[in-house]
């Protein structure tokens, strides 16, 4: 090899050199010859040094690479960049028709020194990217829609106007930062061209004996499907109470603290400190040091046999509103709550496969009841007339569903929700300043709601579902609401979350 | 509000402190049957182990369910397949679990398909390709001499993370590879009948035991793996039976056999559930009984479709 390279080198090196040689001129003389003879020397044999300096330097390499395949097979998934493995590699093992018998016992070849692209691009995150869209019928105008006897959240009006909609595109890019953090941010771009970011986290790794903490903007740990984003729900909108208490999830920025206790059964403790981001608190502009709004919850989980698996948890949050304010639909006069407001969630889920293989079949009943007292000044008009009175009220709410894959693509689901809007005590109303039609949302009344789908995944990564509601969450209307809408994921495998 | 955030600072100030040493057998949480099996040989009585599936669960399926984060919880080693099978659930399961021990990259983490070659590395990583595994086919089980490889780091692992026992570990070993290497000299005479052997497989598990065996894989009834199989597909499949016809069609014990029974009514060969892993079916009840129970399950689909296929060549001819 490196006989054939300084030859070829000397051959390219002698061809202008003749042509020299033969030029008319015939002026250079034999010592002139001579000295490039020198020269051509001199240059074949540092070129012959550099080469073997250069095969030596690759012998070491290779040495080096070969020990460090040993001592560390590739486990660190992040290190194992896709397509690292040639296809022709894989052929030696490949090859069926070994016709050598007596192969007994030789372990199969090991995993050699494949040789890996040192490249920066290895140790890009985990990344993906979430595409949803919908075709939506309704028959009431999704502007007009309230959840009555409920102070707007911001969750009872749907994202979707009539006919065709984009959904929300969610960008989601999460890696290990080192041994002790990963990191994960999730942004999602709304049809309206703006961008929100959803999460932006990290979370330790190697604290140990159970514990976790994560910090930054994190979807709260209260209840079960307040940590699943939208592309995970089984229906295409949120439940009832989700709409109703957090105005469909309860977003944090601060900081989550969780314990799982070394016992048996499934058991794990939360606490968060946060400033929350959605109803019914404002935290948002407040500027005051400590803490803003905190949570607690708690969990309890495990199997039971092969075929089922259950958790159920109890959750608290704990928010200080101040002028929260809302704009009543109804006779479009503001008025503002300050106060306590505490919310308590009971969830509970079972799923069931045969033998715990969830391929062909599997079931899933969920279901959560809320509680939210409130307690507090409610000040009616706070730009006008801005009379102050106090103002206690307790509302609940709870859904119920069930999703079912009775063939390996197809899942059909039933989910009935429920809203009890309480009877508020109104101060401005007792003491006649007011009557309740002053405050036409705040009349009591107990929205309801059922709702069929049945969705088609043609794999893991993509789902095409059909969704027909009847939502009765004002007392004048009865909607009939028919979504047919696709969910679509690329890039990462996604997470298989209980 | 001042209470929480007490409490939040109690929480992350008990974790600078507690560090009591775990006594004891060292625990392990295995992901799968064939490996809970290969530590219970070369850790014997000095572990205790825990299972994630049984050999009747897709293995691609896994949630990860709060059982399974309680048992990682308490392990001080995690002995997965890897080459990203568990993809979808591990990873959860272990940061869930708030054990630093078992993070990828310490020693308490271990994958099983880093010891071993993978085969069947996909050419073009799209997911147009169904859910293909970048780093090769993940079923490395299928082939016993692979567990003596993924043994020997195991048993160099179990040392690692309880050195007192080190020796044991290694006696172990040493014993497992004499024991396997004698059952692999059985089952491989035993198995010379299945030299090249033209066979269908439903979904794409039993490569590497196809490849020790020297059996010819001539199609799989999953076109795309992890998608059902198409009607069309299947009817290819059949046409091509006229070529090289495949004497027996196998698909895994998780999966449900109504593809591989449409195509072997009409292809006039027999279907052969094999177990995909240890408990896939009853004789399947060791890691020694798993390679006999496949082997045995494969020369009783030839002899049954001998005649059969004498009858189909004949046909043909």
């Amino acid at each position: 090899m490196r006989n054939m390279t300084v030859a070829a080198f000397a051959a390219a090196v002698s061809i202008p050199a003749s042509l020299v040689f033969s030029s008319p001129a015939q002026a250079a003389g034999d010592d002139e010859i001579a000295r490039i003879r020198e020269q051509l020397q001199e240059m074949k044999t540092a070129y012959e040094a550099r080469i073997a300096s250069l095969e030596e330097r690759l012998g070491r390499a290779e040495k080096r690479s070969g020990k460090q395949a040993e001592n560390r097979p590739n486990e660190a998934r992040s290190a194992r960049a896709p397509g690292r493995e040639m296809p022709g590699e894989a052929a030696p093992v490949r090859t069926p028709a070994r016709a050598d018998a007596g192969f007994a016992a030789a372990p199969p070849v090991y995993a050699s020194a494949a040789p890996r692209q040192a490249s920066p691009s290895a140790f890009n995150p985990e990344m993906s990217l979430i595409l949803s869209g919908s075709y939506a019928r309704m028959s009431k105008d999704p502007e007009q829609r309230r959840l009555q006897g409920f102070m707007p959240s911001g969750g009872e009006r749907l994202p979707e106007t009539r006919s065709f909609n984009l959904g929300e595109t969610e960008l989601a890019l999460s890696a290990n930062i080192d041994p002790f953090f990963r990191g994960e941010f999730r942004m999602a771009v709304a049809p309206d061209n703006t961008i929100g970011v959803e999460e932006a986290n990290i979370q330790t790794l190697g604290l140990g004996h159970g514990f976790n903490v994560k910090a930054g903007r994190f979807l709260s740990g209260v209840g079960y499907l307040n940590e699943h984003h939208p592309h995970a729900w089984d229906f295409s909108d949120a439940p009832l109470p989700y709409q109703a208490f957090f105005g469909n999830a309860l977003g944090m920025d601060g900081v989550q603290a969780r314990w799982l206790a070394p016992t048996d059964l499934f058991l794990e403790f939360g606490v968060e400190a946060a400033r929350s981001r959605s109803f019914p608190t404002t935290d948002e502009t407040r500027g005051k040091n400590g803490g803003l709004s905190g949570s607690a919850f708690a969990r309890l989980g495990g199997d039971a046999g092969v075929s089922n698996s259950w958790r159920a948890g109890l959750s608290y949050f704990a928010a200080r509103p101040r002028d929260r304010v809302y704009e009543d639909p109804l006779n479009a006069t503001s008025s503002a709550f300050s106060g306590r407001s505490r919310t308590w969630i009971a969830d509970f889920i079972w799923k069931w496969a045969p033998n715990g293989n969830a391929r062909y079949r599997n079931l899933k009943i969920q279901g959560e009841y809320f509680s939210r007292p409130e307690k507090g000044d409610l000040t009616y008009d706070p730009d006008g007339a801005a009379l102050v009175g106090d103002y206690k009220n307790r509302a609940s709410g709870f859904y119920a569903q069930t999703v079912y894959q009775f063939l390996p693509r197809w899942r059909a689901g039933y989910r009935y929700d429920e809203l009890r809007a309480g009877g508020a005590s109104i101060g401005l109303v007792k003491s006649g300043a007011l009557t309740i039609d002053d405050l036409p949302l705040l009349k009591s009344y107990r929205p309801k709601r059922h709702t069929v789908m049945l969705d088609f995944s043609p794999t893991e990564f993509s789902r095409v579902r059909v969704q027909f509601a009847r939502d009765r969450t004002r007392p004048e209307a009865v909607d009939n609401q028919l979504w047919i809408q696709y969910i679509m994921s690329m890039g990462a495998h996604g997470a298989h979350k209980f | 509000m001042k209470k929480i955030v007490g409490i939040v600072s109690t929480v992350l100030s008990a974790c600078l402190w507690a560090f009591a040493p775990t006594a004891g057998a060292v625990q392990v949480f295995t992901t799968a049957p064939e490996w809970a099996a290969l530590v219970r040989e070369i850790g014997g009585e000095d572990v205790i182990v825990s299972v994630a599936t049984t050999g009747l669960q897709d293995p691609h399926r896994i949630q990860a369910k709060p059982s399974l984060i309680t048992a990682a919880r308490s392990a001080d080693l995690v002995v997965a397949n890897g080459a990203e099978l568990e993809v979808a659930w591990l990873p959860l399961v272990i940061r869930a679990s708030g054990n630093a021990q078992i993070q990828p990259g310490r020693p308490g983490y271990f994958e099983a398909a880093a010891y071993v070659r993978l085969i069947e590395a996909p050419v073009l990583l799209d997911r147009s390709q169904g859910d293909v595994h970048p780093l090769g086919n993940p079923h490395i089980h299928g082939d016993p001499r692979n567990m003596l490889s993924v043994g020997r780091a195991l048993a160099a692992r179990l040392a690692q993370i309880d050195p007192k026992n080190a020796a044991a570990y290694s006696d172990r070993y040493k014993r497992f590879t004499g024991t396997m290497r004698a059952s692999i000299a059985v089952w491989e005479r035993d198995a010379a009948p299945l030299r090249g052997v033209p066979i269908l497989v439903q979904h794409k598990v039993f490569s590497y035991l196809e490849s020790w065996l020297g059996i010819e894989e001539v199609g799989a009834l999953e076109a795309i793996p992890g998608v059902e199989p198409s009607g069309a597909h299947l009817a290819d499949i059949l046409a091509r039976q006229a070529g090289n016809p495949a004497r027996m069609v196998i698909y895994p014990a998780y999966q449900d056999d109504t593809p591989s029974r449409w195509v072997a009514e009409r292809a006039k060969i027999p279907v052969v559930l094999l177990p995909s892993t240890l408990g896939g079916t009853p004789d399947a009840s060791n890691l020694y009984k798993y390679y006999e129970s496949m082997v045995r399950r494969l020369l009783d689909g030839l002899k049954s479709g001998g005649g059969a296929r004498n009858g189909n060549s004949q046909a043909h001819d």
